[in-house]
């Protein structure tokens, strides 16, 4: 009797927790939707934030994301390969993997301010390139450690059965394991995009923000999620509309890359 | 002894693993005989499986392993060359070239059936298309898995059973035209099917390789092999034909283990 009173008490206990979890979940979305769908309208894709648009928030944030994963993606994926694959696991390979994981958890603001202390204050002026080293800075450890882990799921035979038939180990390394490890590492590439095309701490004061369209890297550069955030504190109502259709907008695009990468997960073979 | 009909020769090899003191092969002395079928038997951690991976030199995959001694293979014109003296890379991996491995777990890479048969060529640098072609359909022919794969050559090798999977690691092994190669209990992991379509094809391919096999399986060793190794806690006790070694053992460690007295 005791112990199916227990059992029923976890049972109700650890319903209720994830009732309450996802509630929280689809009280945001089903808020940002209701909100955002309302604010939204045809120009606020065509026109630029100083016109009441996002245009050049979105031209500005994909910008930047897109050329921090250019950057981070080559160097966190051979990071990676040489962890696993040349280090032999040495002790140098251990602490800049322990490193890594740290970096993961920094915080972005933390991730900010070095950027702005390095490349903003010496140059007088927040830029494009800063926000850009910022995600970069951000996304590096991220595409080690999946990298990392998912050579680590490579069974060591294919290795050796590569080695076996007169391969080199490089060619081996990049044509045979990381080609199995594919589908793992470009969906932890689209998860960590998704993370970082989301982020607003790193670029608050390094890119900042810029109402007019430009492509002009070296001064303050447009971004959706800085946008967000000023928005959501002006006092006029216009302001806090365009702020929640942003939002929708933004949530929508992470949702979209995140479900695509666990799509791929899904259907690996 | 008569060293004509050898392919391969291991002299007094010693092998230690990186990081471990003591030897975990001492003293190996083996003869394998050219086209001929040499089992290696004996319990688990008895050293079988590592005296093979010695010699393609796999071992040197992972760092600080030592050998000692000499494994010599001998080439077409009767010249014999000491594999442990190879040092650079290009020679390793013409070594692997000549010499062949099948592991337990049937190991396809991530790629099209046609191209697994084809890349150990393209790594040895064959261009020609017509030529690959050619080879990829013989290689697929001698390894018996042709029927089953010509009307699907384009598809991922990863859609093939377990036992298609390892004649098709054989039929990539085979199309280098090697003269050893080396089995690491190949069958272990496969159905009885499968296993007898394996064994079939190896008493086939020892017209043009020789073949050293290592297995759990003494049915298999004594209905396939031709000289039978027995090794124990890294020693080789005895070596001898496989009749002798099944039928009248000199060694009473032989013996028991055959007979399932321990292991």
């Amino acid at each position: 009797m005791n112990r199916l009173l227990l059992n029923k008490i976890i049972l109700v206990l650890s319903t209720l927790s994830a009732i309450i979890g996802i509630g929280f979940l689809f009280w945001i979305l089903i808020t940002l939707s209701y909100k955002g769908i309302s604010a939204l309208h045809l120009s606020t894709f065509t026109n630029d934030l100083v016109e009441g648009g996002i245009r050049n928030l979105l031209v500005g944030q994909f910008t930047m994301a897109l050329m921090a994963s250019a950057i981070a993606v080559p160097i966190g994926m051979f990071a990676g390969i040489w962890l696993r694959e040349y280090s032999n696991n040495s002790k140098l390979a251990s602490v800049i993997r322990n490193l890594s994981d740290i970096m993961m958890s920094a915080p972005s603001i933390v991730i900010g301010v070095f950027v702005f202390a390095l490349f903003v204050a010496p140059f007088g002026s927040y830029n494009g390139f800063a926000g850009i080293i910022a995600l970069t800075i951000m996304m590096i450890p991220i595409i080690i450690s999946t990298t990392d882990n998912m050579l680590s799921l490579v069974p060591k035979e294919l290795r050796e059965a590569g080695i076996a038939l007169g391969g080199s180990k490089h060619k081996i390394i990049m044509q045979i394991v990381v080609k199995a490890a594919k589908v793992g590492i470009t969906t932890g590439v689209l998860l960590s995009f998704a993370r970082i095309i989301g982020e607003t701490a790193p670029l608050l004061f390094t890119s900042a923000n810029n109402q007019f369209f430009t492509m002009d890297l070296t001064g303050q550069f447009p971004s959706l999620t800085v946008s967000i955030y000023n928005l959501a504190t002006y006092p006029d109502e216009a302001s806090r509309e365009l702020a929640w259709a942003a939002s929708f907008v933004l949530t929508a695009i992470v949702l979209l890359i995140n479900l695509t990468g666990r799509y791929m997960t899904r259907n690996k073979k | 002894m008569n060293t004509k009909n050898l392919i391969m020769e291991v002299k007094d090899f010693d092998f230690t693993y990186a990081g471990v003191d003591d030897p975990s092969l001492k003293q190996i002395n083996l003869p394998i005989e050219k086209n001929k079928i040499t089992a290696m038997i004996g319990p688990s951690g008895c050293g079988k499986s590592t005296l093979l991976r010695a010699m393609n030199r796999i071992h040197d995959l992972y760092p600080g392993n030592k050998y000692g001694g000499e494994i010599n293979l001998y080439r077409e014109n009767g010249e014999k060359e000491n594999i442990l003296n190879l040092k650079k890379e290009n020679d390793l991996i013409r070594l692997r070239q000549d010499v062949g491995m099948i592991f337990q777990k049937p190991t396809p890479f991530p790629m099209s059936i046609y191209d697994n048969v084809a890349y150990g060529m393209k790594l040895a640098g064959v261009k020609n298309k017509s030529e690959l072609e050619g080879r990829v359909e013989k290689a697929l022919k001698d390894a018996a898995i042709w029927k089953e794969t010509k009307d699907r050559l384009n598809s991922s090798a990863l859609g093939l059973s377990g036992g298609q999977q390892q004649r098709l690691c054989i039929a990539r092994a085979v199309a280098l035209k090697p003269d050893v190669m080396l089995f690491d209990e190949p069958t272990s992991a496969l159905d009885p099917i499968s296993t007898g379509a394996i064994e079939e094809l190896l008493a086939e391919l020892k017209k043009d390789v020789s073949v050293v096999i290592v297995t759990h399986n003494m049915q298999q060793a004594s209905r396939l092999s031709d000289y039978t190794a027995f090794m124990y806690l890294g020693d080789l006790i005895e070596y001898d034909t496989t009749d002798t070694i099944f039928m009248n053992p000199n060694v009473k460690l032989t013996e028991d283990y055959i007979t399932g007295r321990f292991g």
